[in-house]
This record gives structure tokens, C-alpha cells and sequence, in this order.
């Protein structure tokens, strides 16, 4: 039986049960950046999910009539070089974002983190070769790797989430090797060695969910990172290809000949960019303050 | 309101531009004026300086102003198809359409010195018609049916064909088949692949890689007068933004090939009366290749059907103002001799002026071979974004409207060529451009698998085979126009084999000081910059 590891608090008994909703309001009293930011988050997520419901019309449907039509009643933000309204299609873009940014960030952290947790709790030589390997994707910067390997595997969805989650398995693996350094010397990990238990069980139940803070603090941090990932992308034509309504995708082609006569078409999309961005960093930032404060000055 | 306010800040450029063009002719009627240095932008680098071995536009632009060819096409026809003589005087052709006897210039000389005569003709045809081994010669396959070539005297040249062969002078006026020295062929057959020796208006002075071109007056020009400019320089530009911030600063007089809708609409709000616009039907279309290995699409009715979704006449309107596409056009470029009369153009599939009706049809064909409702199928599309982006994008919202859901895959250019050339994709984006408008060169890319390799549709059609040779053949031009039409009907109505989005349109906004230069539909053609002069 696995001995599960305890706070100082739990022991003394210190601390009374406190219900998710308690914690929430403390984090938004204590950290109302993070607060804000998190509000963003789920707005996003919740756009994301309802665009049918909520977008004014099809974002495929093209509208040659209305060809580059200023903000007005009809088109809130405009539309597009085909007539496409704009809002639409930041609001489908937003469901883009949200599965790149979500599907990059738990494929990139979790792996990553499986990784590094291994790598640590064995040690030796096979913590030496996995370290080097994630050293030669280390040297190379994120966008540069991401763009090798969407040349290699093209273009589309599915390849894209691939090409953002590979440069992030190393980076994951190096901070939670790290964390699974200490946590590899504590007792409860050399009783599980005691009595028996195979290498695979001892990562998974005891090692693993105690990496849960870094884990969490990189996920918040990579979804961010990997929004901005696949816009670049998509911006450089790498990305999701056309017609579907990625913010990226938005900022190019039309958008950049039309800078001048229709600037809607490059604003709205790199404001919904950067506001997403910058709240999955307030609420990341936030987040690793409450989780582990030592990482904050680490 | 909306529809009001986008029509009027497009049609302000737009009538600016109508002026502008129209200021052409009468430009074009002031006296030339000597003087002055060409300076043009250039997208593209040449991979060698050999005329009869590349193909691409960003060696013709440079280097063609160094050289002559036997025949070319009028630099004053828009279309691109009038046959006049360069290094040929005058020529004859046999009754029986199989010897062309062509006179050449006399007192014409290479930039060295030498006389230029029958002998040099002969040695670079050969190296054109018959390369030795080891020698590339791009159009070699264009010439298949040259039997010799002669030279009995200093003045006098003579082509034998196989068989009577309507596209021969126009094949003769091709913008690559510079005429270079017999005499350093022989020396050295590859000499030219590196080196710059012509007969033509303007001699070399130096090219740095990656930065610029420049040639200088050839003030021994056989043509008397010209050219009027001092010299050109060339820059190589591959950023399309710098070229148009090249040509809005002045920094560049031209670029030659053309620029997109908004490029051009910036440049007119930006120097106004200082530029003037010249545009043009494009000998290149905008294809969509079909695999017919591919099920359904081995069945005509669904190729029928995907003809039959597209509007092509409100996309004509509309695409024309966010590309370089416009024209409604069949197999040759409106306006041209060979180019289809719009009552009909009509009659083919998906060219009909009532769209409802078409898509009805076409609904109805897809019921009819069993496709189902939302059937989804890859649209592979050139990674290039203009004009492959927005008529992909044009492509995938007419066929929703007939229950078709098309994703596009987007593929680097030079890998988009290998995967159709493997039959790697469904239905796929695929153009076809010319050099100079001619049914055997546009036509060619149509023939059965066996005999095009570049025909991505994978199919074998030998009526339609049978009718590329007869138009071929046909002597008489409105034998040739009946074959043509017929070859047309089968590849685009009967069989639908493949069939055309939209023409391609040339836009070439430039300083107003330069004259002299008349827009066609081939960038390749009009280069030789004998007759171009800037103003004051």
C-alpha cells in the first residue's frame, strides 16, 4: 500500500476542510490580477463552446456584397476581404485557440512531465541520456522547432497541435525533474521501494501527484504560449489552413494588403490574440504565486 | 449602407485607374526622348543565363534586352499575338505548309563586333531543336516536328517540318530563343549559361547576385535610333511590400510581371497622377485538377457537378478586387484570336448566367451518382497565397452550396507539384500559364496521361488527342478556331476532364515618366526595352 505523503498541516490538524468555492474567493480577493485573468480564461472557453449559438453568422459564408464593409449595426467589427464577418469569426476562432492552446499544453506539460519525473526517479545513466536528448530539443527556440516540424508533417489541425507540443515536452521535463528530484529522496518514495512496488507504480501513484503544482503552474503558462504558437503559424501559412476561422489565420493574406483601406481586419483578431494571451499569463503567473511560491523566485 | 460605403472606396481608385489607363495612347504619341536609366524590380533570380535552357521570368526580364530573336510578337499588340520580324526581314511559307524560308537583316552585330548571319541562327536552333547531349533545351519537346534547318546563304534561313504546323512562327517568335554567336557554341555549347553576348539594344555591364542587374545603350544597334534609354538597371526583389514601396518611393520605375489589386489601388491613392495603370487579360489560368483515379470523382457527373456550383461571373467582380484573377474565360485568353465568343462560352458547363439553375443540375447529378449530402473530400491547394488562397477559398463556399463540405491542405509550391505529379491528392488547384498565347502551347497540358506528363487529371481521352493534333495541323485559322472549340467542349462540358475557375489578370502599375511599354498577357513577352523611354 502506498503511504500517502502529508502536510505539516494535515498532521497538526491546523488547517479546517475548506470547500473549492472558499479557495477560489480567496485567490480572487488575494490575486485579483489572476482573478481578471481567469474571468478572460472562461470567457474564452465559453465562447469558445457556444460560437454557434453566439456568432451573428456562418464564419464560412462569404458575402460578396458586404466586401470589406466598415464596423457597422449589421457586421460589429466589419468583415473581411470576402465578406466574412469579422465577429464570427473571431468568435469560431476563439474554439481554434482554445483546442490548439488546450490540446498543445496537456500533450506538451503531461508528457513532458511523465518525462521528467522518470528521468529523476531513475537516475544514472538513464537520467544522463534523457537530459541530453531533451538538451539537443532545448537548444533550439520554440517557433524554430515548431516550424520543423509542421514542414515535415504539413499543414492542418492535427499536425499543428503536434508541431506546438513537441518543443514543449522538454522545457516540461526539465521542471518536473527537478521537482521529482526531491520528491524521489523522501521517505514514503523508499518505503514504496521497500515493499516491492514495480517502477511504473511508484511514478505514476506516488511521484507524479506530487509534481501536481509545476504541472498545473506549466499547463496555465503553455496555453498561452501555444496560442501565440499557432496564430505565428497560421500567420506564417503553416498553420490551420483557410477557410477555417483561426485569429492567426486573420492577420494574413487579405488583412495585410488591406492594412490601409480596412484595418478592422488586422485589429480585432490581434486584440482577441492578445487579450487571451496576456490573461492565460496573469492567471498562470497567479496561479504559481498560490500553488508554489518558491517558484516565483526561482 | 454597408454595400454603399465598400463600393465608393472601391470605385474611387477604380475610376482613377480607368483615367489613368485611358492616358495611355496619347502618352504614347509623344516623341521619344533619349536618356535616362531604366531602373525595374525583378521577384525572381535567374538559376543560369541561358535563354534556351530556363524558363523562368526573372531571366527574360533582365536579359532579354541584351538580345534579338527571329521573330517576335508586335510590341504594340495588347494581345500579345501579332507576329512581327526581329532578326527576320521577311519570310515565305511553301504551299504545302512545310518550308519556312526567312530572310534575315543585314549589318546586324554582336556586342563584340561580328556580323550576325544565317550561321549563328542555325547554331542556336540546333542547340534549341537538336541539344547536344548534356544540354538542357527547355522547349526542345515544342519542336518535335522540325525535320532540318539550313542555312544556304548568309542572309537566308530555312525550316523543313515533318508536317504543316499552324503555331510555327509563333513558336519561331518565342521570347526565349535568343539568337547568341556560332562561333562561341562552338567554342564552348554551354558558354551562354554564363556569359551575356547578344545582338540586342543593350549590352552587360555587370550582375550581382541577389542585388542587381545592369546593362548599358548599345550604341552599335542595327535598329537605327533606338534604344532611347542610356541603360536599365534591374533589382532583385522578392518581397512583394518592398517592390511597392520601391515603386511609391521611386525608386523603381516598373516591375514587369504585375502586382495584386490592393497593391496596386495603394500605389494610385499614393502617387496619383504619377502612375499610370496598365492591365490585362493573363495568359495563365486558374485550374482545378480532378483525380480521376479517385472515386467519385472517376464519375463525370460528379466532376459535372463541381463545374456546375461555381458563380463565375459574380466572382469575376468580386475576386478581381482582392486578386489577380478576373476574366470568365474558356482555353485561350479573352480577346485573342483563338479565345471563345461569350454566347459561346455560355453553353459550357457552369459558365450559364442563371447560377440557380446550374446548382439545381448540379445537385442533381450528385443524387443521381449516389454522392451523399455533406460528402467531405480534400481540396489540395498550392501554398502560394496569391491567387491559389482566395480561390480556394472561393472554391470551398460555392461547392457548400451544393452540399459539398471541401477542406483545403494547404502544400509548399514546389512540393504541390510533386504530390499532384504522384496523384497525392482528390481535387487540387492547378494553373497554366504560356509564354505567348497559342492553342499548342496552352492546349498541349490537356492531352491523355500517355502523352502529358504534366496532365494531374490521370486520365486518357484519344478524341481529345485526336483533336490536339488536328488543331495543330489545321493551316487554315478557322479550321483551327472549329477544332479548338471542339476540344474545348470535350474538356470542359462533355468530359469535364478539368475545367477553369477564373483567367488570371496582369496589373502593372507604373511611373508615368515611363513610355513606350504596351502590357500583354504574357509576362514573358515585350521585354526587350528597345522602344521604352522615360519622360521628363
Amino acid at each position: 500500500m502506498a503511504i500517502r505523503p502529508t502536510s505539516v498541516t494535515e498532521v497538526s490538524g491546523i488547517a479546517p476542510d475548506r470547500s473549492w468555492l472558499t479557495e477560489v474567493g480567496d485567490f480572487c480577493r488575494q490575486r485579483p490580477l489572476g482573478a481578471i485573468g481567469a474571468a478572460v480564461v472562461v470567457v474564452n472557453i465559453l465562447v469558445g463552446l457556444a460560437a454557434n449559438l453566439i456568432a451573428p453568422y456562418d464564419p464560412l459564408t462569404t458575402d460578396y456584397g458586404a466586401m470589406l464593409a466598415r464596423p457597422s449595426a449589421a457586421h460589429w467589427l466589419g468583415t473581411d476581404a470576402f465578406g466574412r464577418d469579422v465577429l464570427s469569426r473571431i468568435i469560431y476562432g476563439s474554439r481554434t485557440a482554445m483546442l490548439v492552446g488546450f490540446a498543445c499544453a496537456l500533450l506538451g506539460a503531461t508528457i513532458g512531465t511523465v518525462i521528467g519525473v522518470t528521468s529523476a526517479y531513475f537516475a544514472g545513466r538513464v537520467d544522463l541520456l534523457i537530459q541530453r536528448v531533451m538538451d539537443i530539443f532545448l537548444a533550439f527556440p520554440l517557433i524554430i522547432l515548431a516550424l520543423a516540424v509542421v514542414s515535415i508533417l504539413g499543414t492542418g489541425i492535427g499536425n499543428v497541435i503536434i508541431a506546438i507540443a513537441i518543443p514543449m515536452i522538454p522545457r516540461a521535463a526539465l521542471v518536473a525533474r527537478s521537482s521529482a528530484l526531491a520528491i524521489r529522496e523522501m521517505p514514503y518514495v523508499d518505503a514504496a521501494r521497500a515493499a516491492g512496488y514495480r517502477h511504473q507504480r511508484i511514478i505514476l501513484r506516488h511521484m507524479l501527484p506530487n509534481v501536481m503544482a509545476p504541472y498545473l503552474i506549466m499547463l496555465t503558462a503553455y496555453l498561452g504560449q501555444a496560442i501565440l504558437l499557432e496564430a505565428s503559424l497560421s500567420f506564417l501559412g503553416l498553420g490551420v489552413s483557410e477557410p477555417t476561422a483561426a485569429w492567426g489565420l486573420m492577420l494574413r493574406g487579405a488583412a495585410v494588403q488591406f492594412a490601409e483601406a480596412a484595418p478592422w481586419m488586422a485589429i480585432f483578431p490581434g486584440l482577441a490574440i492578445s487579450l487571451a494571451v496576456f490573461a492565460f499569463n496573469l492567471f498562470g503567473d497567479s496561479l504559481r504565486d498560490a500553488l508554489d511560491p518558491r517558484l516565483k523566485t526561482q | 449602407m454597408t454595400d454603399i460605403s465598400v463600393t465608393r472606396r472601391l470605385s474611387i481608385p477604380a475610376l482613377l485607374l480607368a483615367g489613368l489607363v485611358f492616358t495611355g495612347p496619347a502618352a504614347a504619341q509623344d516623341k521619344p526622348r533619349y536618356g535616362g536609366e531604366l531602373l525595374f524590380a525583378v521577384p525572381s533570380e535567374m538559376p543560369s543565363y541561358d535563354g534556351h535552357r530556363e524558363g523562368t521570368f526573372g531571366m527574360v526580364h533582365p536579359l532579354a534586352p541584351h538580345y534579338n530573336t527571329l521573330l517576335k510578337t508586335d510590341p504594340n499588340d495588347r494581345t500579345g499575338t501579332k507576329i512581327v520580324g526581329d532578326l527576320a526581314e521577311s519570310w515565305t511559307i511553301a504551299p504545302d505548309g512545310r518550308v519556312y524560308t526567312l530572310k534575315l537583316r543585314r549589318g546586324v552585330k554582336f556586342h563584340d563586333g561580328a556580323e550576325m548571319t544565317s550561321r549563328d541562327v542555325k547554331a542556336s536552333y540546333d542547340k534549341i531543336v537538336f541539344p547536344p547531349p548534356n544540354v538542357g533545351s527547355m522547349r526542345k519537346g515544342q519542336y518535335t516536328n522540325v525535320e532540318a534547318i539550313e542555312a544556304p546563304d548568309a542572309s537566308t534561313i530555312v525550316f523543313r517540318l515533318k508536317w504543316p504546323q499552324a503555331s510555327f512562327l509563333a513558336s519561331l517568335a518565342s521570347p526565349y530563343n535568343w539568337i547568341y554567336k556560332a562561333d562561341v557554341l562552338a567554342r564552348d555549347v554551354r558558354w551562354y549559361e554564363k556569359n551575356v553576348m547578344g545582338t540586342g539594344p543593350f549590352t552587360f555591364v555587370e550582375h550581382v547576385k541577389g542585388s542587381h542587374w545592369v546593362g548599358k545603350k548599345n550604341s552599335n544597334y542595327w535598329d537605327k535610333g533606338k534604344p532611347y534609354l542610356d541603360g536599365y538597371r534591374a533589382i532583385f526583389m522578392k518581397d512583394s511590400a518592398a517592390q511597392v514601396a520601391a515603386v511609391r518611393a521611386e525608386r523603381a520605375h516598373i516591375q514587369f510581371r504585375g502586382f495584386a489589386p490592393a497593391e496596386r489601388d495603394s500605389l494610385v491613392a499614393a502617387l496619383g497622377r504619377k502612375i499610370t495603370v496598365q492591365e490585362s487579360p493573363w495568359d495563365c489560368a486558374a485550374w482545378v485538377a480532378i483525380n480521376q483515379d479517385k472515386k467519385p470523382f472517376d464519375d463525370k457527373r460528379v466532376r459535372r457537378a463541381l463545374t456546375l456550383a461555381l458563380d463565375r461571373r459574380q466572382a469575376s467582380v468580386a475576386l478581381s478586387k482582392i486578386a489577380v484573377v478576373k476574366e470568365v474565360a474558356g482555353v485561350q485568353v479573352p480577346g485573342t484570336p483563338y479565345a471563345t465568343p461569350p454566347d459561346e462560352l455560355e453553353k459550357l458547363a457552369g459558365y450559364g448566367r442563371d447560377i440557380k439553375k446550374s446548382r439545381a443540375e448540379a445537385r442533381r447529378l450528385l443524387r443521381e451518382a449516389g454522392v451523399p449530402d455533406r460528402f467531405a473530400f480534400t481540396f489540395t491547394n498550392r501554398g502560394l497565397p496569391m491567387p491559389y488562397e482566395p480561390i480556394g477559398i472561393w472554391l470551398i463556399d460555392q461547392w457548400r452550396q451544393i452540399g459539398l463540405n471541401a477542406t483545403m491542405v494547404t502544400i509548399e509550391a514546389s512540393q504541390h507539384v510533386n504530390e499532384l505529379r504522384a496523384g497525392n491528392f482528390t481535387v487540387s488547384s492547378d494553373a497554366q500559364c504560356g509564354y505567348a498565347v497559342e492553342p499548342d502551347l496552352d492546349l498541349a497540358k490537356f492531352q491523355s496521361k500517355e502523352i502529358s506528363h504534366n496532365n494531374y487529371g490521370r486520365y486518357t481521352d484519344k478524341v481529345l488527342d485526336d483533336l490536339y493534333q488536328k488543331q495543330n495541323r489545321a493551316t487554315d485559322p478557322e479550321e483551327r478556331k472549329r477544332y479548338v472549340r471542339e476540344f474545348e467542349r470535350r474538356l470542359l462540358d462533355e468530359e469535364v476532364h478539368t475545367f477553369i475557375t477564373l483567367q488570371w489578370h496582369r496589373i502593372v502599375p507604373h511611373s508615368a515618366k515611363v513610355r513606350g511599354w504596351t502590357i500583354t498577357p504574357s509576362h514573358y513577352l515585350n521585354q526587350q526595352l528597345d522602344a521604352v523611354w522615360l519622360a521628363e
